[in-house]
């Protein structure tokens, strides 16, 4: 074996085990790497009243109540729900349909009080014409954009399914430690 | 292959393509800008703000993009040690970081209206910091050290280590829940609009070219910076 096929495997070896370690521990400290939980994720674990956390969905139709500064709303992954309180300024992203990120604790009595709420949008860009034409024709959710341009130029479609992928996505449950 | 190793046979070629890449960049600058600034039409829900896509997403490709171009001259660098391999690497390091750089502040421009925070510690945006880390940490490296060629061997092995960090980018957000949005760009094709895939493209070309461009004279200076170290070598050498 020349030394250059040695380095080769030694580089190839190396590569393999560092691309394997890192794996293995991006996928133990998957609960610290999300950005936020979903409904769904939040009642599967325990969560004390102190903790600090984030939670996404999207805002449901018809939620959002106002009163003062204050707003309330209810945030969905479309299996589970979450009523949600903050006191401030909203992005303007801001409204029913629009996937959000809030930040804040859980009160005892299971309203998550918000201390930050971030809007968070997904990658469908079009001119309002488009988005306009979507709606008229029936293929529209609210928060959400066209499917993908197919690159053979399909019309585009929208299913529900995407809303939820796109805007929350769910990871697996993890075990309470 | 390895007759591409040759530095003046590999910078023949280079020098050949160089007024192309100057030519075609600036092409794609030209009719690029104007179509993303000005003509392209604006988001339904983001408005003209989603304009800075047109600057932003081109950058982050080119972060990654020159990158995986370090990580790869670095590996063909360690196994069979053509210096010219690594002078690829050494001279693509503060572009890469740039465009990085400009994918950052892009995005912090960018999240400040639509999102209502200029900074996250989400996945993505905490793997494109490392990323920039990475190339400020491969340019210290590699001259931190008395002897070149140790310093030369350690920044190689510190790209081909840092590679690890490109897959993170790049899935980061179909892994996790992060506030970033997915890629425009999937198996499926784009998600956005035609109108703004073309100029969005453009600016892709020019990028791209303007990165191949800025390559050959850097690699030119750093072969010049060759040359003359090991005349001054031999000079003291021989006095």
């Amino acid at each position: 074996m020349t030394r250059k096929r040695r380095r080769l495997y030694f580089v190839g070896l190396g590569l393999l085990g560092l691309f394997a370690a890192t794996a293995l521990i991006l996928t133990a400290v998957e609960d610290n790497i999300v950005f936020f939980f979903s409904p769904s994720d939040l009642k599967a674990r325990s969560v004390t009243a102190d903790q600090r956390l984030r939670i996404g969905g999207l805002v449901e139709d018809g939620s959002v109540k106002k009163d003062g500064d204050t707003v309330r709303f209810v945030v969905t992954d479309n299996a589970e729900k979450l009523t949600v309180q903050y006191t401030g300024i909203l992005p303007d992203l801001f409204r029913e349909g629009q996937g959000i990120v809030a930040e804040g604790k859980m009160a005892p009595n299971g309203v998550f009080m918000a201390s930050d709420v971030l809007a968070k949008h997904d990658e469908n860009y079009m001119p309002p014409e488009v988005a306009e034409a979507l709606k008229k024709a029936g293929h529209w959710q609210e928060g959400m954009g066209q499917e993908r341009t197919g690159q053979n130029g399909q019309p585009p479609q929208a299913t529900a399914q995407d809303t939820v992928q796109d805007t929350a996505k769910t990871p697996a449950p993890a075990a309470p430690n | 292959m390895h007759k591409f190793a040759n530095p003046t046979f590999f910078m023949k070629i280079a020098n050949a393509i160089y007024p192309w890449a100057v030519g075609i960049s600036v092409l794609c600058f030209v009719i690029g800008l104007p179509v993303a600034l000005i003509t392209s039409p604006p988001d339904y829900q983001q408005g003209d703000t989603v304009r800075i896509m047109y600057v932003h997403v081109p950058a982050a490709w080119m972060g990654s993009m020159v990158y995986a171009v370090m990580a790869a001259s670095s590996a063909v660098y360690l196994i069979w040690r053509h210096t010219i391999a690594h002078i690829i690497a050494r001279a693509s390091a503060p572009i890469g970081a740039m465009f990085t750089a400009l994918c950052l502040v892009t995005g912090m421009l960018w999240g400040e209206p639509m999102w209502g925070t200029w900074w996250v510690w989400d996945a993505r945006l905490t793997s494109m910091l490392i990323l920039f880390f990475l190339y400020l940490g491969y340019i210290a490296l590699g001259d931190a050290f008395e002897d070149q060629e140790r310093g030369d061997r350690a920044a190689a092995l510190l790209a081909l280590v840092g590679s690890v960090n490109l897959p993170i980018v790049h899935f980061s957000v179909e892994w996790w829940n992060t506030l970033h949005q997915s890629s425009i760009l999937s198996m499926k094709g784009f998600s956005i609009s035609v109108q703004m895939v073309v100029p969005l493209l453009l600016m892709v070309g020019a990028f791209q070219f303007y990165y191949i461009a800025v390559l050959v004279i850097r690699l030119r200076a750093e072969l010049l910076a060759a040359k003359i170290r090991t005349a001054r070598f031999n000079l003291a050498a021989a006095g």
